[in-house]
């Protein structure tokens, strides 16, 4: 009988800590299949961000580190320059990458780092409990924008992260993804193996930023939190690569 | 032989960082210690070392939480506001048990204060800064040369503890120039392959983390990080005596206040008083035990300190009631000096 499913080895035989409908589980599996695809598995330090996906390291077969909220392109830059050739990977959500380590994400694309990051943008802060994120939709609503996102009354616009990076000169490849449905989970494990190929041709830094959804915070089954992502997410943050070779696209 | 050399405080810090087999230094420009970035940058990368200016002090410290995750020898230094920033990482590095060597080159304060030599950081030093129950050797040199001795010994300590370690200069320590001779470093190794990140093969993956959201195990870690900062209080406490055997008022006062104390005691027993110093090479732990028992012989202790008084509340606790403590402070960058403290001896002496 041909295999046509395998349970990747690199996870741990424990349940899931996220929510149901959640996006991180899919994203983090993408994520282990490409580093297994590479062999990389014994040297992958991977780089957990303080959000609902810090808890990874509870089921990833992997070195991971694991440092204070939004520092992890800081930590990552620590680890990667002390150890050139282990595989690098980033992992962050919204609030810890646009919000409070805007900069660290900015200057380590800016130096060029050669470390992949996969951005997971929820549009919320999951982990805390559904506050305004940086990616919030404009009227969207969160627990700190009760009547929606209302950039008039200050709270100010959905940050677009590829866009914002694409001018960096460090930046060598970046695309945008969505997990809403099989064919854009297709091309964001395309994305994430392309950027975790990059690492190993020390190309540069790779940025891959997932539209992805979180039903029990947005207040959503988790089939229409897929549409939501799909109609309304995918509209304001168009799906697509920025990045490639080093040139903007 | 080693020869003798003339550096500033910020090179022999930096060059005995060096000598200690450092990998990584991270650090974003800060007076009055600037010179450390810039001798690194000259210096450590020629040797095959990183250097990175980094966008901010938080970013330089998370550089080192990387660094040393994977068993480097990592390092920053600022001044008083960027160690402010520094002060959460800090934490972290306690809580994921990881070794690094903080230098602080104090500066007046509050805010922005000035560039000038200041004592003002020593609470944030010694009884936390960061959040959390948390403990760090702190060394505080008097002497270039001192300086650059434990700086060697900072880094040893913080491998050997799993902690980080800070040295606490001022401005003065930072710019002066004086002669030394840098000494070999031990040598010793560390074996940290049971718990660095990288490079892995036939062991269980590792993980450097400082959270846990199930129940007790935080508070149970905190009882593990209780036996190792004990067994710092035990062993690591350094201090120096000068001439308090037969003194009637015995000084206490540490890095720069001390120098200057030191001055006070040798010309006040040129005029027949007799006086001594408590220098606590570590402010943390303290010596809080020579200071106690200092007090079966002397009744006054007269703390200095560039500071509106800080560490006189550690002395206070050493002395708890059995002797008078005198104070003589300058905050903001003023310099304690030599006629004005002595002025003041006298006034004391006389009662
Ligand atoms: C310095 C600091 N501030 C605030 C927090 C609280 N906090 C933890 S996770 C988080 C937001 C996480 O949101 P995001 O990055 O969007 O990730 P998600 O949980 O949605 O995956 C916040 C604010 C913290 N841990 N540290």
């Amino acid at each position: 009988m041909k295999k046509v499913y395998e349970r990747n080895n690199i996870a741990l035989d424990m349940p899931s800590p996220y929510c149901p409908g959640c996006g991180h589980g899919i994203i983090h599996r993408m994520v282990m299949d490409a580093i297994k695809e590479v062999g990389q598995a014994d040297n992958t330090i991977f780089m957990a961000p303080v959000g609902c996906s810090i808890l990874a390291y509870t089921y990833l077969d992997l070195d991971v580190c694991q440092p204070a909220h939004g520092r992890t392109p800081a930590a990552a830059t620590g680890v990667k320059r002390a150890l050139p050739d282990s595989l690098v990977v980033l992992y962050q959500g919204d609030g810890d990458l646009a919000a409070i380590g805007t900069a660290e994400i900015v200057h380590a694309v800016n130096r060029g780092e050669n470390i992949t990051a996969v951005f997971v943008n929820n549009a919320i802060y999951g982990m805390t409990g559904g506050q305004m994120a940086p990616t919030t939709l404009e009227g969207q609503r969160a627990t700190t924008c009760p009547e929606g996102r209302n950039p008039m009354l200050g709270q100010g616009y959905p940050i677009r992260v590829c866009e914002l990076l694409q001018s960096l000169r460090g930046l060598y490849y970046a695309e945008r993804t969505s997990v809403h449905d099989a064919k854009n989970v297709l091309k964001t494990r395309k994305a994430i193996k392309k950027g975790i190929e990059n690492q190993m041709a020390k190309k540069g830094f790779s940025f891959i930023e997932v539209l992805s959804p979180c039903p029990v915070n947005w207040g959503m089954t988790p089939r229409k939190a897929l549409e939501y992502v799909e109609k309304e997410m995918a509209a304001y943050y168009p799906l697509g690569e920025f990045k490639v070779d080093g040139k903007i696209v | 032989m080693a020869e003798k050399v003339l550096m500033k405080g910020n090179e022999a810090i930096a060059e005995a960082a060096i000598r200690s087999g450092l990998k990584c230094y991270f650090g974003y420009p800060i007076t009055p210690q600037n010179e450390i970035p810039a001798y690194m940058a000259a210096h450590l990368t020629k040797k095959g070392g990183t250097f990175i200016q980094a966008e901010s002090e938080i970013a330089a410290i998370n550089m080192v939480y990387g660094a040393s995750c994977t068993g480097a020898r990592a390092m920053t230094s600022s001044s008083s506001p960027g160690i402010s920033l520094k002060q959460e990482g800090i934490s972290y590095l306690v809580g994921a048990k990881l070794p690094a060597v903080i230098v602080n080159i104090m500066r007046g304060g509050p805010g922005l204060g000035n560039i000038a030599p200041s004592q003002a950081d020593y609470f944030q030093s010694v009884k936390g800064g960061g959040h959390g129950d948390y403990r760090m050797i702190v060394y505080t040199p008097e002497t270039v040369q001192e300086a650059a001795d434990l700086t060697m010994k900072a880094f040893d300590k913080a491998d050997e503890y799993r902690n980080p370690v800070l040295i606490l200069g001022d401005a003065i320590l930072g710019q002066m120039m004086e002669p030394l001779i840098f000494k070999e470093p031990s040598g010793r190794t560390f074996d940290k392959s049971s718990w660095k990140l990288g490079n892995r093969k036939d062991r269980p993956s590792h993980l450097i983390n400082s959270l846990s959201l199930s129940e007790g195990v935080v508070e149970e870690w905190n009882w593990e990080l209780k036996k190792k900062f004990d067994l710092m209080t035990e062993k690591e406490m350094m201090v120096e005596e000068y001439l308090t055997d037969d003194a009637d008022l015995v000084f206490v006062a540490y890095g720069t206040s001390a120098r200057i104390c030191r001055a006070v005691v040798n010309q006040s027993r040129k005029e027949g008083y007799k006086t001594g110093l408590i220098r606590p090479i570590t402010v943390w732990p303290f010596p809080s035990d020579v200071i106690s028992k200092c007090t079966r012989k002397t009744k006054d202790f007269f703390v200095v300190e560039m500071s509106l008084g800080q560490m006189i509340e550690d002395v206070k606790l050493a002395v708890l009631g059995r002797a008078s403590i005198h104070f003589h402070g300058r905050p903001g960058g003023g310099i304690p000096a030599e006629p004005d403290i002595m002025k003041q001896l006298k006034e004391i002496m006389k009662k």
